[in-house]
């Protein structure tokens, strides 16, 4: 049987520096901070009081739900998917038909944590011996497929609607398994993203595990630092993604603007084996996995102009600098030029690979690389490995044909996906 | 009908109607699910906005009896007497 190409035709992005593929495009040109002080956080004795989390007003939640669906609504990470979900689909210049399904569109949007607010509400209902009060909608906001559930109903998705989880990796791993399941022409289109949650109740845990950094609470969007010498921990974000992947057939016949083609990607997993653990990666699995993606997309390592990492700004950015480089075979002034948004966006957890492949699609149609904000100091590990050239401070015009982009986490999952420019 | 219970439960109904039923278009006779097209499972949610505005309390086996305007009143005014 015959693969299908896969071309993305549509963008949608809810992220803590910019609401909408517009304002984010200006964010990441310009170097826009997301990450703010939070009072509660303060309150709640937090180390870290700060995060990112996107702005959105009741005019934009107007514009994708109805009243009705917003009453008793206190789901944010359903709120951030179907904003990013429904505007990727519009910008696709794809039609909603109120009256019948498309059996050949279907979605695959990932969550870590979802619902996270409207599950406290409901549980202080519960313990009060209140639970006949908790509404009609509590069930639907608290799913992990909650997401996927709500996008479906309102563009009338017919093909596979479904929920992926896999941590930090889940986003770029919901565009992987889109990919797969169009090329192998079991969908004609598919939105493919991710969603999280954030405030106290989903940031607590790192929290708790001292990885997020506590002396910047003053200067929050100073904070998020990838690949800098005095990186110190990542600082917690939530969002959305999402991307409309599409047959090139399909998006040829229907004059679809195309912003990119992904012609290669894996996932795997470390065991957390060898160095690898629930928290940290098994490196062999890591390279492995950048490999499988290269020798997948058919191209060369030196083909690759770009990377965009996954890059969290806590001490194992120069573990990953040194995996793609074992595994890309390249280093010094050879190596790709590399960026990180969390420096703007902050660690949008599983939010932030969808996120990212928006960025990293815009870089690819627009031909320029983002900043890394926040690096003054390359850590010197890095240094060794890479030239300071390749790792842009300002927004940089480039010729990019060919972007790698990986994510990794809990749990020792990694997934890596392989852009390129469409011609 | 009760002039004081009747324009209390339309303004309770009327969120739940879905976009093409015109809030106009409530009469006493009216089915919620069959004539208004109210989605069945926003039933609970009706249910509890009428124990908040009647401070009232409807049991889970009466939720039968609510299922047109007039029936529904009726359950309501029964309930504010039993008080």
């Amino acid at each position: 049987m015959q693969n299908h190409r896969v071309v993305i035709t549509g963008l949608g992005v809810c992220a803590p520096n910019g609401v909408g593929v517009p304002a984010f495009k200006e964010a990441i040109e310009t170097g826009k901070s997301g990450i703010r002080f939070y009072s509660e956080l303060e309150k709640l004795k937090f180390s870290c009081q700060i995060g990112g989390m996107p702005l959105i007003s009741e005019a934009v939640k107007s514009n994708y739900f109805t009243p009705l669906q917003l009453r008793n609504f206190n789901a944010a990470g359903i709120l951030y998917g179907v904003a990013a979900g429904v505007e990727a689909w519009r910008d696709a210049g794809l039609e909603i038909s109120d009256e019948q399904c498309d059996f050949d569109s279907g979605t695959i949007f990932g969550v870590g944590t979802l619902g996270v607010d409207k599950y406290r509400e409901s549980i202080y209902k519960v313990d009060e011996g209140n639970t006949r009060r908790l509404g009609s909608t509590s069930v639907q906001q608290t799913m992990s497929s909650g997401v996927s559930a709500y996008l479906g109903g309102m563009l009338g998705l017919g093909n596979l609607v479904t929920t992926n989880s896999s941590a930090c990796t889940t986003g770029t791993e919901a565009v992987f398994l889109a990919y797969e399941r169009i090329k192998a022409g079991k969908a004609k289109r598919m939105l493919a993203g991710s969603t999280s949650d954030g405030g106290p109740y989903v940031w607590c845990g790192f929290d708790a595990l001292r990885i997020l950094p506590s002396k910047y609470n003053d200067k929050p969007a100073k904070a998020s630092r990838p690949m800098d010498a005095d990186a110190s921990g990542f600082v917690p974000g939530s969002g959305a993604g999402a991307l409309v992947l599409e047959t090139l057939e399909s998006a040829q016949k229907r004059g679809a603007t195309i912003y990119a083609e992904i012609i290669g990607g894996h996932s795997n997993s470390g065991g957390q084996r060898q160095e690898g653990s629930m928290t940290a990666p098994n490196p062999i699995a890591v390279k492995r996995c950048i490999t499988e993606a290269v020798q997948d997309a058919g191209i060369s390592a030196t083909e690759i102009d770009a990377i965009n990492g996954h890059l969290t700004a806590t001490s194992k950015d120069d573990l990953e600098i040194e995996n793609w480089s074992e595994a890309l075979g390249r280093s010094g002034m050879d190596f790709p030029y590399i960026n990180s948004l969390k420096g703007m966006t902050g660690h949008c957890l599983a939010a932030s690979g969808s996120i990212e492949c928006v960025a990293s699609v815009l870089q690819l149609k627009h031909q320029f690389l983002f900043p890394n904000i926040n690096l003054e100091r390359l850590h010197p590990a890095i240094a060794e490995r890479v030239a300071e050239s390749r790792i842009p401070k300002v927004k940089t015009p480039a010729k990019l044909n060919i972007l790698a982009k990986a994510s990794f986490g809990f749990g020792d999952v990694n997934c890596c996906l392989i852009f390129k420019k469409f011609q | 009908m009760n002039q004081e219970i009747y324009p209390k439960l339309t303004e309770i109904i009327t969120p739940y109607l879905p976009e093409d039923v015109d809030p106009q278009s409530i009469e006493p006779s009216s089915h919620l699910v069959n004539d208004l097209n109210i989605n069945s499972t926003h039933l609970v949610d009706i249910v509890l906005d009428v124990e908040d505005a009647f401070d009232i309390t409807i049991e889970d086996d009466e939720l039968d009896k609510m299922d047109t305007v007039e029936a529904s009143i009726a359950l309501i005014e029964q309930k504010l007497e039993a008080r």
